[in-house]
């Protein structure tokens, strides 16, 4: 790395006259590379990635999932939402056999209504990282928004808000995700259930993963707002809100996305676990959870591979996230490792 | 033979991008009964040479060439062990924070007892008594009631003293103090550097004494040692390094101590050639954005620009919904005093004396209990018309302590100057901001290119820089300056300060600035107050003050001062 040393010696400034002082602080400012991208492959996460193995393989695992599961439509031999293309001579195929009426060979076999489980399983993939991605999302911008008001705030807006987390805190996720999905079911009208099914779904797990992101938002806002740089956006007088948004929020989103990170794979639990629970998606419409709960009927009977392979699609990807989450953690707090 | 034999020690740092050699070949020697002194500015590599002594190196640093010879002993090369049971034994350690280096969780006595007992096998008894008289050699009243107590039962001079008995516990033959009175008051200091130059006479210890204090190593050492970038530039007898420096970067480090007894024209500055008239730009004020400040700057007459009215501060120490159980702690008490146009005004104190309390109260940080804050005769905390106080907030700016948190990090500083006039609407379009920005970091002597950068890539100095240009873009006629070159190294705070009054007779600004080194104070200030323990105990002209101080706890910071008479006097400027 070429370091120019801006304002010493005889380097061209262009302000001549700031030339003198610039010269007698004798002091260079440290260079970096122009462009973001150039400062991304500089900086001290990047090389961190490059030098953990492990990471990578995760990072590629979830790659290859996110991409499987955008180019579900193009990549999947069949449509599994689509009857017409479904023959249900072709059920309970094994994986990598011929099936006995029809011939027809499936590399993960079929389930009961002979739908491929390769394409289940790209389709499930895409419903389950959007619900997740979506809950954890809904849940950080919950989060935030409360940990900055109750961490800049103080007062009574920061007892109310903590203390409703604080209660949250003392029922399972799992249990307020299924109280707020049961809630909102009831009210939505009965012909419409399946189609907002995947949004009450993103609603009630983010309803109950906000406290993690509020409380640590509050915390770090309470180290940085009493740091010089907020006081002295008081002494310029710029108002409340736009301190917490412009100078406060960039300074601690550091650990919001660690937890994100870590989030997004619990999310994906979650999701899964309500769908297997049998409140999440419809079977029309399966994720991950809806297949490992069509599957578990069949476990007994044999038919492993119908809940075998969602089963570790899920274990995969949430076991990737994971690892990539705990990476993030040490790249950016390295004094915890 | 000498106690300590340093040879040709490096000190090394491999790292992601090469090399970084912390110590270059240093040579020191210690004789025993000798204070030792290591001076320079941060990142000289003088903390790096007592890490080295002690094998405390943090890796991946290590000894790269070199040896280090105790009692004729080779140590650079003992494993942990053996390391251990020496720093115990033979050289003992006294660190910058007395909070830090003692358990909390334990008492004092049992902390020296179980040291003593470690390393000489006295019985608990008699290590009992031994731990009594070293308490009351370093000077702590009622030794066998004191080690019954625990750290926070201390004050900060006390548990430095407590320490102090600590390091001599085992009897060691080389004591290694970094930077131990850094986190102290002027008035404690004085007596732990009197306390350890005593000891170490008594007892034969050899001391490494490691700090970026011109004063204290003026006081207190036989023997110094300069350092510059990892590398040992001079060193010799005290009276003659600091009497008559032969290398250039002493000579400069040792003009740029801030002079009690004179008042400088400016100071000089470290850069050979460096020094003389002002090095602003030149700016028309008459006819530059910075100088069309509003129409209310007409008034010509003497009337105080900021005046300060029986301020009270008191902070809750104790919550509760009953008055009566409330407990408060006063911070300011009664504090009054008025600023002239075109004034310095200094306030000085010891920590905890109040005096950045009265500057956050006019910078409109915190409400005061009762007492009013004055602008141009108009209170500051009545009007809660919006418009009226955003033009009061515009005409009050400050430049704070600490340059590494007082800069958003995640803001480009071009962006971080900008806000304020963007925010005030003190620009018709954006090439204006821009022009302005440019402008602004060249007259605190930053180059323009410097607005792309993010704070992380600038020093200390350089930020205390741009926090100055922030604090101009409003177009403030007061400006408060909270200990602006505290956090500084000797040779910028020079610059900074120079900066500083180059700024304020350019832009004819009223300053309150506020700091607890009278030195510094001297050069800055036209008058000066005096607060200790919330109170303004004094308050006159600067060279009355500095020649006939009036109340009682103004001369006693008067007379705990650094004497630098021996220091050389070549490169400063004394003014008219």
């Amino acid at each position: 790395m070429s370091d120019e040393t801006l304002g010493s010696g005889q380097s061209s400034v262009p302000q001549s006259s700031a030339r003198q002082t610039a010269n007698d602080t004798g002091e260079v400012i440290r260079s970096e590379p122009a462009t973001a991208l150039a400062r991304f492959f500089d900086s001290d996460i990047w090389y961190s990635f490059t030098r953990s193995p492990v990471t990578i393989v995760a990072a590629l695992l979830v790659l290859i999932i996110l991409v499987a599961s955008a180019f579900a439509p193009w990549l999947s031999p069949q449509d599994p939402f689509n009857p017409a293309t479904l023959n249900l001579l072709d059920g309970f195929t094994p994986p990598m056999e011929a099936n006995q009426f029809t011939g027809s060979v499936y590399w993960l076999g079929t389930d009961d209504q002979g739908r491929d489980i390769f394409s289940t399983i790209l389709y499930g993939s895409r419903i389950s990282l959007f619900v997740g991605v979506s809950a954890v999302l809904l849940a950080m911008i919950i989060g935030i928004v409360l940990g900055l008001v109750a961490g800049y705030r103080g007062g009574w807006a920061d007892t109310i808000i903590m203390r409703i987390a604080d209660v949250q805190l003392t029922f399972p996720s799992i249990l307020i995700a299924l109280l707020v999905f049961g809630i909102v079911r009831g009210i939505v009208p009965p012909d419409m259930r399946n189609d907002v099914a995947i949004w009450i779904l993103i609603v009630s797990i983010a309803l109950s993963d906000w406290v993690q992101y509020a409380r640590t938002v509050r915390g770090a806002t309470l180290v940085e707002r009493n740091k010089e740089y907020v006081q002295a956006a008081r002494v310029i007088g710029v108002k409340p809100f736009p301190i917490m948004m412009k100078h406060v929020l960039p300074n601690v989103m550091g650990p919001v996305l660690v937890i994100a990170t870590i989030g997004l794979a619990l999310a994906i639990i979650a999701e899964a676990t309500l769908s297997f629970l049998g409140v999440g998606m419809p079977k029309t419409t399966p994720s991950l959870g809806t297949l490992i709960n069509t599957g578990q009927d069949f476990l007994f009977s044999g038919e492993w591979w119908i809940l075998l392979f969602p089963a570790l699609t899920l274990l995969i990807l949430a076991l990737s996230v994971n690892l990539l989450g705990d990476w993030l953690r040490d790249a950016l707090n390295p004094k915890l490792r | 033979m000498a106690l300590l034999e340093i040879n040709g020690l490096s000190v090394s740092y491999p790292g992601r991008k090469g090399e970084f050699i912390a110590v270059d070949h240093a040579d020191v020697t210690i004789e025993p009964g000798q204070i030792v002194g290591v001076v320079g500015e941060s990142g000289a590599g003088k903390s790096t040479i007592g890490n080295a002594i002690m094998g405390l190196l943090e890796p991946p640093g290590q000894i790269s060439t070199g040896s280090i010879t105790l009692k004729g002993a080779r140590i650079d090369a003992l494993d942990a062990d053996a390391m251990r049971g020496l720093r115990g034994r033979d050289i003992s350690i006294i660190m910058q924070d007395p909070l830090t280096a003692l358990n909390p969780l334990y008492t004092v006595e049992r902390q020296l007892v179980e040291t003593i007992e470690f390393h000489s096998k006295l019985s608990e008894n008699a290590g009992r008594q031994k731990a009594i008289e070293l308490l009351d050699a370093v000077g702590i009243p009622d030794p066998s009631v004191r080690i019954k107590h625990y750290p926070h039962q201390f004050s900060g001079g006390m548990r430095q003293r407590v320490v102090i008995a600590l390091a001599l516990s085992t009897e060691p033959s080389l004591i290694i103090a970094d930077e131990p009175t850094t986190a102290l008051d002027v008035s404690i200091q004085a007596q732990i550097l009197d306390l350890i130059k005593g000891l170490v006479r008594e007892r034969q210890v050899g001391v490494m004494l490691i700090t970026h204090d011109m004063g204290v190593i003026a006081e207190t050492t036989d023997h110094v040692v300069v350092m510059k970038d990892g590398v040992i530039v001079e060193q010799g007898l005290t009276p003659q390094v600091l009497g008559s420096p032969s290398h250039p970067y002493s000579r400069g480090l040792i003009a740029s101590v801030p002079r009690a007894d004179v008042r400088v024209h400016r100071f000089a500055s470290l850069q050979a050639g460096g020094k003389g008239g002002s090095s602003l730009p030149k700016i028309d004020v008459a006819t530059h954005w910075i100088g069309q400040v509003g129409a209310q700057n007409e008034t010509t007459s003497d009337a105080p620009v900021v005046e300060v009215r029986n301020l009270d501060v008191k902070f809750q120490t104790v919550r509760s919904l009953l008055p009566s159980k409330r407990r408060y702690m006063t911070a300011a008490n009664k504090v009054s005093f008025g600023i002239k146009p075109g004034e310095v005004f200094g306030i000085v104190g010891e920590s905890g004396s109040g005096k950045s309390t009265v500057a956050k109260v006019i910078a409109g940080l915190l409400e005061p209990s009762s007492g009013h804050v004055l602008l141009d005769g108009r209170d500051l905390s009545a009007p809660r018309d919006e418009v009226e106080r955003q033009v009061q907030r515009q005409a009050i700016q400050m430049v704070f302590q600490d340059p590494y948190s007082s800069l958003n990090p995640r803001m480009r500083v071009r962006d971080i100057v900008a806000e304020p006039i963007l925010l005030h609407n003190l620009a018709t379009s954006k090439d204006e901001v821009e022009s302005i920005v440019t402008d602004l970091l060249g007259l605190v002597g930053l180059p323009k290119e410097a607005g792309e950068r993010y704070p992380h890539a600038f020093s200390g100095g350089q930020r205390q820089r741009i926090s100055i240009a922030r604090a101009l873009a409003t177009r403030p006629r007061f400006l408060i300056c909270d200990e602006p070159t505290s956090a500084l190294d000797v040779s910028i705070q020079a610059q900074v300060l120079n900066l500083l009054k180059d700024l304020q007779e350019t832009l004819d600004l009223t300053m309150l600035f506020i700091s607890h080194d009278l030195p510094v104070m001297r050069q800055m200030c036209d008058r000066i107050g005096v607060m200790y323990h919330g109170t303004m105990v004094e308050l006159a002209e600067t060279e009355k003050l500095f020649t006939q101080p009036q109340h009682e706890h103004t001369q006693t910071l008067m007379s705990l001062m650094p004497k630098l008479d021996i220091l050389s006097s070549e490169g400063v400027e004394v003014a008219a």
